[in-house]
């Protein structure tokens, strides 16, 4: 579409009495806003959907002269879809400046040649002619009432010292690290923060890489805060314009939003895709109100972040020790040699068939991290010799669900996985092992993680967790030095009983 | 009527149109149009005509796919139809589709000429055809029509 630009506002094209010179919105110097005009009635089902959002037409609903109206009383805003500046694009959605995913198309809407960011193109298109929409009217009222939490468990030492820093930097819109163990509890952590949160008003948000921790998460929440509306968003979920107090959230749909949150609690920080991509991070910014807190979690900060911990340039917290008051399983490095060339031989190297034969024949369970799909093809025929039900899941594999549900119900004794399942996913009693741990995926991040799939049960928590690599790594040795520190602080602070 | 297609409109051929027509993904036409060069100068034909859009469709858009895609075979479309603004083809049953009445119209009249259709995508054949009795009615040679994907 095209606007003319007058003195103090702009109009669409569409909306014009007569012809006037008319322009991209991009190529728009600056965008007026209105005065807000306090007695205007506005459109208040606009205002649920709108308020904290950054959308486009094509999203909502309404005539355009419905949508201008709120503009020319003060109650929304155009911002431009996409920024040039020196000729360098930038999208303002996403905040994509890679010129190789911008292209250009001639466009029906504006009749020019039209810009587009393809980064976000997944969201709708937005080009150099869209504008996005922002709501600047009064905010919509969340009515919570008091607090709201309903949960009766009780937190370890280690949680409550977590879930106090956590509440005192939600109240002061601070920033805070907290840097749990894998098997902590991370997520009680956060009950009492996000209950003062909402009890003084405040519109909160929890986001996630991944959209299985969303559908993991979601009934959590909403059965220990049974009275307020949840909102959890995912590709393709439902309940994008619910306007509601908590919001459950891949980073990837935080894109949507815009100065919305007075909390952003980030799950995750390490995990892909976050710590890659520039664009999510944009997200998290954007989604944030100025004035706000932001709460990470993790239990693997990248090295820089473990820098600034150590140099207090960071406010941060740690939970050393798991809920059930057992140290984590510390591994073993075992080299196994040039198992790729054995493998050319369908050979396993000795030590590794061993580590399996062991784990068959006491009928223990185990899982098995391997670099690379196609490895880990040459290496499934290999193990099914030894025992014809052990199975091997990746990313893509339509079976994934099926796999891992036969695993958690004891049906397969061994599972061969790539990363997929370095987090997220807790079997009870299994021992875990890794080969081609030199290999670059394996980061410390992803060891720890790994390593972290052992022992989480209270009945059975301790195990055995093997490195089987050839030619230790920077990576492994950091990832077992952070697993010794956090158990030597645990017992130092007393959260370790055996 | 003799219908080219290039690939069965499997998964990968799905995902792909849906990322160039429905997200509006326009540099694809040039993915899809390596492809379907080397074919089009195979088939004979004096003019080139696109499967039009209604303007409603096309300003949701903001292209239309056939005629971008005989842009990027490096061609030049003839926009000889327009088309009645009804519901997406897409959204259609089979037979809801088979049985619609014609929904183009001629804007222009060129009589005598071969003309080659084009569209994404082949499912019925019932807008190919539509679009063909209305060319042929207005006088053209004969009719043929290329698709990139048929389902």
């Amino acid at each position: 579409m095209r606007f003319a630009v007058f003195e103090n506002k702009i109009i669409p094209d569409k909306l014009l009495d007569s012809p006037q010179k008319t322009l991209q919105i991009s190529s728009i110097e600056k965008i007026p806003l209105q005065k807000k005009n306090p007695s205007y009635k506005y459109n208040q089902e606009l205002q649920q959907q709108l308020s904290g959002k950054q959308l486009l037409l094509d999203d909502l609903a309404y005539p355009l002269s419905e949508i201008h109206q709120h503009y020319e009383n003060g109650h929304l805003q155009y911002r431009k879809g996409i920024i040039i500046e020196k000729s360098k694009h930038t999208c303002n959605r996403c905040g994509n400046r890679d010129k190789h995913l911008f292209a250009w198309f001639p466009c029906a809407r504006c009749g020019e040649k039209c810009f587009y960011c393809r980064k976000c193109i997944m969201m709708g298109r937005v080009t150099t002619c869209t504008p996005l929409l922002s709501w600047t009217g009064p905010e919509s009222q969340l009515n919570v009432k008091g607090p709201q939490l309903h949960w009766s468990g009780t937190l370890s030492i280690g949680q409550q010292t977590a879930s106090k820093r956590v509440k005192e930097s939600v109240l002061n819109n601070k920033e805070l690290l907290v840097w749990a163990v894998c098997g902590a509890g991370k997520t009680e952590v956060l009950f009492e923060g996000i209950d003062a949160a909402l009890t003084t008003g405040k519109r909160v948000c929890l986001a996630t890489p991944r959209t299985d921790v969303v559908l993991e998460l979601t009934p959590r929440l909403k059965k220990v805060f049974p009275n307020i509306p949840v909102a959890s968003l995912y590709g393709g979920s439902e309940g994008r314009h619910l306007n509601a107090p908590l919001t459950i959230t891949t980073t990837h749909q935080l894109l949507r939003f815009y100065q919305a949150f007075d909390t952003v609690i980030l799950d995750e920080v390490d995990a892909f895709p976050y710590s890659v991509e520039e664009t999510l991070q944009f997200a998290v910014r954007q989604s944030r109100k100025q004035v706000s807190s932001m709460i990470y979690l993790t239990a693997t900060p990248n090295e820089k972040w473990q820098k600034e911990c150590n140099q207090g340039k960071r406010e941060f917290v740690t939970i050393p020790a798991r809920f059930h008051r057992h140290p984590l399983p510390v591994p073993h490095f075992k080299w196994c040699g040039n198992w790729e060339k054995q493998l050319k031989k369908e050979r396993l190297p000795q030590n590794v068939l061993q580590w399996i034969k062991q784990r068959l024949d006491s009928q223990k369970q185990s899982l098995l991290f391997i670099p690379k799909i196609d490895k880990m093809e040459r290496i499934l025929p290999i193990a099914r010799q030894l025992h014809p039900k052990i199975e091997a899941v990746h990313a893509e594999d339509p079976l994934r669900k099926e796999k891992v549900q036969a695993m958690r119900n004891k049906e397969i004794p061994m599972l061969l996985t790539t990363t997929i399942l370095e987090r997220g996913v807790t079997f009870p009693n299994i021992d875990v092992a890794v080969i081609g741990t030199e290999d670059r995926i394996f980061t410390e991040s992803a060891l720890v993680q790994i390593a972290g799939r052992v022992g989480r049960s209270s009945h059975a928590p301790g195990g055995d967790i093997t490195f089987f690599h050839y030619g230790k790594t920077e990576a492994m040795i950091r990832a077992r030095k952070q697993i010794l520190h956090m158990n030597a602080e645990a017992r130092k602070k007393g959260l370790i009983d055996y | 009527m003799k219908n080219y297609s290039l690939v069965t409109y499997n998964d990968f051929a799905k995902e792909m149109i849906a990322q160039y027509k429905f997200r509006g993904d326009y540099v694809l036409a040039s993915v899809f149009a390596a492809f379907m060069k080397k074919k089009l100068s195979s088939i004979p034909f004096d003019l080139i005509v696109p499967i039009p859009l209604s303007d409603e469709r096309l300003y949701e858009r903001g292209f239309n796919q056939s005629e971008a895609l005989i842009q990027a075979c490096g061609h030049e479309p003839r926009r000889l139809l327009s088309r009645i603004h009804t519901e997406k083809q897409s959204k259609k049953s089979r037979s809801e589709r088979i049985h619609l009445s014609q929904v183009f119209q001629i804007v222009q009249t060129i009589p005598d000429q071969k003309i080659l259709l084009i569209d994404d995508i082949y499912t019925t054949g019932s807008t190919l055809r539509h679009a063909a009795k209305c060319l042929k009615e207005a006088g053209a040679h004969s009719i043929s029509s290329f698709t990139f994907a048929r389902g």
